[in-house]
C-alpha cells in the first residue's frame, strides 16, 4: 500500500477523471448551498450525486455508485422535489433563502474546510491504492451482505420500515381521532404515575368499598 | 490512485455541507445540505476500502447502509417539515423559536397573568375530592379524584396557596370550576383509554 508511491506529478487517466468528477460535484454543491432558486438547488444535487457516483465507479464500487444512482438521484431527489412543491415554495428567485449568519458561517466551513484539508493532506501523502476491478461488483458485495452483515441488515430493514410507518403517520391527517387520543393516553398515563400519593390514596378507597375496583378497571381498559 | 483525492474531494464536500446547514434559512435546502455531508462520508468510506483492500467489504457495506439510512432520514424529515408547514405554514427556521429563551418582556407578565387561576384550582380541589371521596358512591370517585392528581402536576403548586388562599369568595368559585372542567375532562379520558 504505502511502498513505491508514484509521483503526482504523473496522474493515471483514472486520477484525471476522478479529479474533473470530483471537481464537479464540489462545484454544483457550491450551487447547491448557494443558488437562489430551491429547485435549482435540487437540480444541482443531482449533478453533484451523479458526480459522486461516477467516482464510485472509477473507484471500482459499481454497486454502490448504481444504489447512488438509484436511491439518491432517483429517490431521495424526487422526494426533496415533492417537499419542495408541497411546501408551496417560490419557483422563481427568492430572497429569503439565506439566513442573516452567512458570513460566520463562510467562516466556520472555510475553517472546517482548512483544517480537514490540511489533516487529510499530511495524514494520507503517502497512501496508493491501485484500483483492480472486481471487489465493487455486485457479487462479491453481496455474498459479503449475507454472509457477514446479516444482522445489520435485517436490523436495517426493520429500522426503514419504522421510518416508513413514522413517515405515514406524521403526514397522514386524516387518521380518526389519531393525534388527540394517544395525547391524551399519554398525558393520562403520567398524571396516574405522577400524582403516586393521591393515586394510591384514591385507588386504596374503592378498594375498601369492593365496588369501586371495578369501573376503574373498565375506565383503565 | 492516490487516497489524497477523494479524501480532499470529500473534505471539501463536507464543509460545503457544514456551510449549508448553517447559512440556510429554508428547511429542504438545510436537508439537502446534511445530504452532502452523508454523501462526503459515503466517498471517504469507500475510499479507504479500496485502499485497505478489506476481505469484508466493510467499506462498501457501510456505505450501502449510510444510503438507506439516508433514505429514512429524508422520509422522515420531510414528513415532519410537512407537518410543520401545516401547522405554522412556514418552513423558515430562523422564524421557528418556541424553543429559545422568552427574549421580549411581554410574555412574562402574560404568562404571570395566566397562572393565578391555574394556581387557584390546586389548593381547592383536593379538599373538595377528600371529601366527596369518602361517602361517594363509587362512579364519582373516579372523575373527582382525576383532576385531584392532575393539577399536581403542574409546577406551580408551592405558590399556590398564597395566591389561592385569602379570599374564600374565590374559593368557592373556584371549587366549582375544576370539578367541572374535571368532569368533562375525565369522560374524555376514559374514552381515549377504552379505545
Amino acid at each position: 500500500m504505502t511502498e513505491a508511491v508514484p509521483s503526482y506529478l504523473s496522474p493515471t487517466g483514472q486520477e484525471i477523471v476522478f479529479l474533473l468528477l470530483g471537481a464537479v460535484a464540489v462545484g454544483s454543491a457550491l450551487l447547491v448551498v448557494t443558488t437562489r432558486q430551491l429547485v435549482h438547488a435540487a437540480l444541482w444535487l443531482v449533478l453533484c450525486f451523479g458526480a459522486l457516483a461516477g467516482g464510485y465507479l472509477v473507484l471500482t464500487a459499481e454497486f454502490v455508485a448504481w444504489v447512488q444512482v438509484l436511491i439518491y438521484v432517483g429517490a431521495v431527489v424526487v422526494l426533496m422535489l415533492f417537499g419542495i412543491m408541497l411546501t408551496r415554495a417560490p419557483i422563481g428567485r427568492s430572497a429569503d433563502l439565506d439566513s442573516n449568519n452567512r458570513v460566520v458561517s463562510a467562516v466556520v466551513a472555510l475553517a472546517t474546510a482548512a483544517l480537514l484539508v490540511t489533516v487529510v493532506i499530511d495524514g494520507f501523502r503517502t497512501a496508493y491504492a491501485p484500483l483492480t476491478p472486481g471487489p465493487g461488483a455486485a457479487k462479491e458485495l453481496g455474498a459479503s451482505v449475507f454472509a457477514t452483515w446479516v444482522l445489520p441488515f435485517e436490523a436495517l430493514s426493520v429500522l426503514l420500515l419504522a421510518a416508513l410507518i413514522g413517515a405515514i403517520v406524521l403526514s397522514r391527517t386524516d387518521i380518526p381521532g389519531g393525534s388527540p387520543d394517544p395525547g391524551t393516553a399519554h398525558l393520562a398515563n403520567p398524571d396516574t404515575s405522577g400524582g403516586s400519593p393521591d393515586e394510591t390514596r384514591s385507588t386504596g378507597s374503592p378498594d375498601r368499598t369492593v365496588d369501586g375496583s371495578p369501573p376503574d378497571q373498565t375506565g383503565g381498559h | 490512485m492516490h487516497i489524497v483525492y477523494p479524501a480532499v474531494v470529500s473534505a471539501l464536500l463536507f464543509s460545503i455541507g457544514v456551510y449549508g446547514v448553517l447559512a440556510r434559512r429554508n428547511t429542504i435546502l438545510v436537508l439537502m445540505s446534511v445530504e452532502l455531508m452523508l454523501n462526503a462520508v459515503n466517498l471517504n468510506l469507500v475510499a479507504f476500502d479500496v485502499w485497505l483492500g478489506d476481505r469484508l467489504h466493510s467499506g462498501q457495506v457501510l456505505t450501502l447502509f449510510v444510503i438507506v439510512i439516508a433514505a429514512a432520514e429524508v422520509g422522515l424529515g420531510l414528513a415532519i417539515v410537512l407537518a410543520l408547514y401545516r401547522n405554522r405554514r412556514t418552513v423558515d427556521i430562523d422564524h421557528l423559536r418556541d424553543l429559545a429563551e422568552p427574549t421580549d418582556e411581554r410574555l412574562t407578565p402574560a404568562q404571570a397573568a395566566a397562572l393565578p387561576p391555574t394556581d387557584g384550582h390546586t389548593p381547592t380541589s383536593p379538599p373538595t375530592s377528600t371529601p366527596s371521596q369518602t361517602p361517594a358512591p363509587p362512579r364519582t370517585p373516579v372523575p373527582a379524584v382525576k383532576p385531584a392528581s392532575k393539577p399536581q402536576l403542574t409546577t406551580e403548586t408551592e405558590d399556590a396557596p398564597a395566591t389561592g388562599g385569602p379570599p374564600s369568595s374565590e374559593d368557592s368559585s373556584h371549587r366549582t370550576t375544576p370539578e367541572a372542567t374535571g368532569e368533562s375532562e375525565a369522560p374524555v379520558k376514559r374514552g381515549g383509554g377504552s379505545r
